[in-house]
């Protein structure tokens, strides 16, 4: 396949073909993080920038491993919404930034399409590492390349998605992500936390944990963020460990190697105990670790349509 | 004054009954007859062959900015864009800043609209003060100074007592209320429609019921206290209905869609362009058939734009912070043209009703017409040329137009206000 997209914006604009090349070319870049020097030229006097409007560590201490060990510069940039309200507008650091002459920007933003308005208005390729509610594709990539690697394939694998859907990106990335592969669905949720229209997406509504757990091949528990909570109803934390809360109790009765997935990080004792976050069936490290890979994947391949972009106008 | 006639068009005239391919006089500013062959030795002749001759556009529901935000629009801006767009008449709304809630504030504005207008400008007056929903304004001082209406347009008045105050109070002046119908309390902080789209685009949702149970509150208001109401931006199928209802039962309540309720819906939002985000927000596909249906029978009465001129620095930023509204009084007429007379959902004399008469008449105003005698406000449309909306050709100030890069059908070649040329597509202004 020949890659022509300069963005990552989403998982709901790829093609099935899209999403299963970018996870086998994770596949080649995932031994690179085991040799003894970890690190290829592929990206060597590549410039990728990081700009975080949003905290996170495990985000953009992934990326930039991944740019690094592509040999990519890295810049870091964090910065605070609220700043920025008083200041420079989104797009006017976008181009500043092109201006520099960096190649990537892999940015995470608390609005819902803040990349996909980035994107447009640069040359350089954008990379969304989580806008708002909206989508979160590299979390999404992998964790199907993580449940990919654990089962072998995704159609007709039966996932079931727990937690905050109706703010969750990670939530909207993995529906599009793993429908578009032929996984059956199941988003698991308090009514008011189930976002509208979303059976749309071709997926089962539950609200019952239990008989999700008893279906599933894999659960992906999402982090319950109650501190992003902006006047919208959420339930009392106990009340949602006691009603929604992944227990080792609870996972003894589903398949016996269920795979339980989380994004991270861990609210321990909220969405799930600490005995199913450390247990036998939770790859929440191997997420972590296969995440290097996808973002390195990710990087390679903008910068390659990137590269034959310039080509063609020059 | 120069006379003009206008030879050989089809002259549309709803409060006259008259469809024909004739020609019209126009003398010291008014219409002076509407027969076939006339003939004019001095002054202006328009070769209307093929073309449509109308009443200019009557566009109740304008944002003019002045005073206060003259970086998104001036009146002479504002009035700049309505004669290109073939609008003769605006209603100006009152949220301005300050709001056009005292007599003094009225003197401000009528004086900048007597200096700066291109056409005529109606003047709305505040419900409330500082459109804040707590204190009635004075209506009968703003009266005195000349508005014809009143609303706090981008708010609802919230307290029901202070509601059924006001609309006794504009029924004793003799004021129509105009209602931005919108409970916040249940559209919160949403920017677009609630639904699958808004989860498809991680955005906050605005449901159908914040506007639909306001609208039933103020209808049930305007029932109690028997005045008449207008409704602005009608954008739900559940709206219609209950404004179908409220006329079935022979209450006051008239009402207004614009044009891009009925010609776009929320899927074209799905690349989160601001210049489609507005308040109400584009609905369904559902409801958007609901308000073309709801033209098409007679339920809503008036095509308004709704004209919300905003600057690009509150536009091109992201959706959540981007200002609502979008501007149309450029092209309110080709929108409506585009999207109604095709497949023949309206005929010409009923679209011409909508955009020119039914607001004159609501508003009780003596415009809409080409009644002889009456003031020559008259445009001239090439009915089946088309244009491409691309943002270099607004006059607009500002730009945030929800219809660039679209092809519209109708072309304004002249309008006239007064009797005077005041738009010549082949001249510049």
């Amino acid at each position: 396949m020949v890659w022509n997209r300069k963005d990552l914006l989403g998982l709901e604009e790829l093609s099935k073909e899209e999403i299963e090349f970018i996870l086998s070319t994770a596949e080649s870049f995932k031994e690179v993080s085991t040799r003894e020097i970890k690190k290829v030229p592929a990206l060597r006097g590549k410039t990728v920038v990081n700009l975080f409007y949003e905290p996170s560590t495990r985000t953009r201490v992934s990326f930039e491993v991944a740019a690094k060990r592509l040999s990519a510069d890295v810049i870091n940039i964090a910065t605070e919404t609220s700043s920025v309200k008083k200041g420079e507008t989104l797009i006017d650091t976008g181009t500043n930034i092109q201006a520099l002459n960096a190649d990537i920007i892999v940015m995470r933003h608390n609005y819902s399409g803040a990349a996909a308005m980035l994107a447009r208005s640069l040359k350089i390729s954008v990379i969304n590492a989580g806008d708002g509610w909206h989508e979160h594709p590299t979390q999404a990539l992998l964790d199907i390349f993580t449940l990919k690697e654990k089962l072998g394939a995704i159609n007709g694998l039966k996932v079931g998605i727990v937690g905050d859907i109706a703010h969750s990106r990670v939530a909207r990335s993995n529906i599009w992500g793993l429908t578009k592969l032929g996984a059956k669905v199941t988003v698991c949720a308090p009514k008011l936390l189930i976002p509208a229209g979303i059976e749309q997406m071709d997926v089962r509504v539950s609200h019952n944990i239990d008989e999700v757990i008893k279906e599933a091949d894999a659960i992906n528990v999402l982090r319950m963020q109650f501190e992003r909570d902006e006047g919208a109803a959420f339930p009392a934390q106990l009340e949602y460990y006691k009603q929604f809360g992944v227990t080792e109790e609870r996972l003894s009765k589903g398949k016996k190697d269920i795979i339980v997935m989380h994004p991270g990080p861990i609210n321990r004792g909220i969405e799930m105990s600490s005995g199913v976050a450390d247990g036998a069936n939770s790859v929440i490290l191997e997420q972590v670790t296969n995440g290097i890979a996808v973002r390195m994947a990710v990087l390679f391949l903008a910068a390659q349509a990137r590269d034959k972009d310039e080509k063609n106008t020059d | 004054m120069k006379k003009i006639l206008i030879k050989n068009g089809r002259v549309i005239d709803p409060a006259n009954n008259l469809d024909k391919i004739t020609d019209c006089l126009i003398e010291n500013g008014k219409i002076a007859r509407i027969e076939n062959n006339l003939t004019l030795s001095q002054g202006e002749v328009i070769d209307a062959s093929g073309k449509i001759v109308m009443p200019g556009v009557v566009d109740m529901h304008v944002h003019l900015r002045e005073p206060g935000r003259e970086d998104k629009e001036t009146v002479l801006s504002g009035t700049r864009a309505a004669v290109k767009g073939g609008v003769t008449s605006v209603l100006a709304m009152p949220n301005t800043q300050p709001a056009i809630d005292t007599a003094q504030n009225v003197r401000i504005l009528k004086d900048v609209i007597k200096k700066d207008a291109l056409c005529n400008v109606f003047m709305t007056g505040a419900i409330t003060k500082a459109r804040l929903g707590k204190e009635l304004t004075d209506m009968a001082s703003l009266k005195k100074e000349g508005i014809i209406a009143i609303s706090d347009d981008g708010s609802s008045v919230d307290d029901d007592a202070i509601m059924a105050a006001a609309l006794k109070e504009a029924k004793k002046n003799g004021l129509l209320t105009i209602c931005h119908s919108e409970d916040k309390n249940l559209s919160v902080k949403g920017v677009v429609n609630l639904s699958f789209t808004s989860t498809r685009l991680g955005l906050r949702g605005i449901s159908n019921e914040s506007e639909y149970k306001r609208i039933e509150r103020d209808i049930g208001l305007a029932e109690s206290v028997d005045a008449s109401i207008h409704i602005a931006h009608v954008s739900t199928k559940e709206s219609v209905n209950l404004i179908a209802q409220a006329k079935k039962k022979g209450l006051k309540v008239t009402c207004e869609t614009a044009p891009h309720y009925f010609s776009l819906s929320e899927e074209d939002v799905l690349d989160y362009d601001t210049n489609k985000k507005m308040n109400p927000p584009l609905r369904s596909e559902e409801d958007s058939k609901a308000v073309k249906e709801a033209l098409i029978n007679g339920v809503i009465d008036v095509i308004a734009s709704d004209h919300a001129p905003h600057t690009e620095n509150e536009k091109e930023i992201e959706f959540d912070r981007a200002e609502f509204g979008v501007i149309g009084l450029e092209t309110i007429l080709a929108v409506s043209i585009t999207e109604l007379l095709k497949e023949g959902l309206l005929d010409w004399p009923t679209l011409v009703e909508k955009l020119s008469l039914a607001p004159a008449r609501i508003l009780g105003i003596n415009k809409g017409t080409l009644s002889v005698k009456s003031e020559a406000d008259v445009i001239v449309v090439s009915p089946l040329d088309e244009w491409l909306v691309e943002e270099e050709g607004i006059v607009s100030k500002s730009k945030n137009c929800a219809f660039i890069n679209r092809k519209l059908r109708g072309v304004v070649e002249c309008t006239i206000c007064g009797g005077v040329i005041v738009f010549n597509k082949n001249q510049k202004l």
